[in-house]
């Protein structure tokens, strides 16, 4: 599935002029289209210096860091939207991470692989070994994606922390849907997109 | 054969007496500064580089096609470069109280017609900016970028409080708001050094023997603080320069380098000049001037780039993201960078591909 589906999605979910904080910014594509299309304004932070260097190329506002060391520089709810695209299952503590998004911002987006996809189940089932896909291309010893997770334990997690999930959109086979049937969402998709606050 | 940009440094006299921090004024003062490239119709493609420490108007290019050396920071400055003459107006000028041609120390003070020695009043970070504000207005600038590493750092955020409505952006590269209290022993060490030595005599000296001992001692303390303990080791290790002699003389290759950085060191610098600067990184602080460096960025309008490098303890990321961090509370943009380097505070010297890079960026 092709990354333009998950940065359209996501552009869709921000409301123009929206002042936002992109985490893990990479090279800024994501951030720079929000500024095209959205006129958003904000800031992005990416931990590699290359990436880092490539997105300031693009004229973007981005500071070198860890975003697992915490977003302590940001006061409470000083953004409108937190992004943390395709970044969550490479953090440390994605726990601590999602927190502090939702102290900063009124409003979190959290992209991530569905590693619940039926093809990544049965890659599993069948071959026996740590599932690899378009999605998740790494093998198992050289993987940034430590904390994978499915669209049922984003589900779970919220509930437990009383976050608040906003809106859900799921993407498979370059379709993004909104309204099914939860647990077909989580055979189904490849990619979950999250819309949640505090 | 490849031509060479030639550049004359010019000087500049100012019309007023400059009234200081410390309440004093000072007239007859004159700026040496140099210029690359050209200033377009509407004033705004101008670039002041602030030099550091012990640096000068001297930037780039070369006075002369018989120099061995161009100016200090040629690889940024130049056509094509991090600072493209073909595309900005650059300037940089000698610092007040400085050696290499802006009024200092050793120059005459009218009232006595003798050299100033220590009758030169105590100078600012804020008061170098007061006298390159006015050969801005000379030269005819409207806009500017302001960039500045190590103590040039420093007058880069002066330049972003003092003038907001002229500074369109800021480049901080390996600096700090404010000297550390590690960074200010240092230089006590090294005016100690100047102020003991017995030919010092109480800044009077012009016209004898130079306090050149001391001076030495102060730049090998200096050069110590710019280099890590990785690029020492891996510059010098613990060779010797030859065999041990068993005595105390030059044994080791980091003693003979630090011996010949200082002995290379007095005779394009004076010792009085060297307190003077020193003293005025160590008093700079906007955080107390203001109450906060949120307060102290709170009018400034143009963009920031904060640069700072892995392995400089001097002036650590650490005090760099304290910048950042300030101005991300009040909303400014600001855009920040660690250069992994092992070059330690030196690294803004020589890390010139990635300054290049980021730099370029930044400015388009």
């Amino acid at each position: 599935m092709g990354k333009t589906l998950n940065y359209s999605q996501i552009t869709k979910l921000v409301p123009t002029g929206a002042k936002i904080l992109d985490l893990g910014c990479g090279d800024g594509y994501l951030f720079k289209k929000l500024v095209n299309e959205k006129k958003v304004t904000g800031v992005g932070i990416e931990i590699n210096e290359d990436e880092a260097i490539k997105a300031i190329e693009k004229g973007l506002s981005v500071i070198q860091g860890d975003i697992d060391k915490g977003l302590k520089q940001f006061f409470d709810k000083s953004f409108d939207y937190a992004i943390l695209n395709q970044t969550v299952q490479s953090t440390d503590k994605p726990d601590y991470v999602i927190e502090e998004m939702l102290r900063v911002s009124k409003c979190a987006i959290v992209a991530f692989p569905n590693f619940a996809y039926w093809r990544v189940r049965f890659y599993l089932f069948f071959k026996g070994k740590m599932p690899k896909s378009k999605a998740l291309p790494y093998e198992w010893y050289n993987t940034p994606n430590i904390h994978l997770n499915t669209i049922k334990d984003f589900y779970e997690f919220c509930k437990k922390r009383d976050i608040k999930i906003l809106e859900a959109v799921y993407l498979a086979k370059n379709k993004a849907r909104k309204k099914i049937f939860r647990p077909l969402a989580n055979f189904f998709s490849e990619e979950a997109i999250f819309v949640i606050s505090k | 054969m490849e031509s060479v940009d030639i550049v004359q440094t010019k000087y500049y006299n100012l019309n007023n007496a400059l009234e200081l921090e410390c309440g004093k004024k000072i007239s007859n003062v004159t700026v040496a500064y140099e210029t690359y490239g050209n200033l377009n119709k509407e004033g705004d493609n101008a670039i002041l580089i602030c030099h550091a420490l012990t640096g000068d108007a001297h930037a780039a290019f070369k006075n002369n096609e018989n120099d061995k050396k161009p100016g200090w920071w040629d690889t940024m400055i130049g056509p094509n470069k991090a600072f493209d003459t073909n595309k900005y107006f650059v300037i940089c000028s000698n610092v007040l109280g400085g050696c290499k041609g802006t009024t200092g120390p050793a120059s005459i003070n009218p009232d006595t017609g003798k050299q100033y020695g220590h009758l030169f009043p105590v100078i600012t970070v804020e008061d170098m900016v007061k006298v390159q504000y006015e050969l801005i207005n000379h030269l005819g600038v409207k806009k500017l970028t302001v960039v500045g590493g190590s103590m040039g750092g420093m007058q880069a955020i002066e330049w972003s409080i003092s003038h907001p409505e002229l500074v369109k952006s800021v480049i901080i590269i390996a600096a700090a708001a404010r000297l550390s209290a590690q960074g200010i022993a240092f230089n006590a060490v090294g005016r100690n050094a100047i102020l003991s030595d017995p030919n010092f005599n109480n800044g009077d000296y012009y016209d004898k023997k130079h306090p050149e001992v001391g001076l030495s001692i102060a730049r090998m303390i200096g050069h110590i603080t710019y280099l890590s303990e990785t690029s020492m080791h891996k510059k010098f290790g613990r060779n010797f320069k030859d065999k041990p002699n068993f005595d105390f003389g030059v044994d080791f290759e980091v003693e003979s380098y630090l011996d010949h950085q200082g002995r290379i060191f007095v005779d394009r610098f004076d010792a009085n000049s060297y307190l003077y600067i020193t003293k005025a990184v160590d008093y700079y602080d906007p955080i107390s001037k203001y109450g906060s460096l949120e307060n102290a960025f709170k009018n400034t309008n143009g963009k920031f780039l904060v640069i700072s490098f892995t392995s400089d303890w001097l002036f650590s990321t650490a005090q760099a993201k304290e910048i950042v961090n300030a101005l991300i509370k009040i909303d400014k943009n600001v855009s920040f960078i660690e250069i992994e380097s092992p070059c330690g505070h030196d690294a803004f010297l020589l890390e010139f591909d990635k300054q290049t890079r980021i730099i370029k960026a930044f400015l388009t």
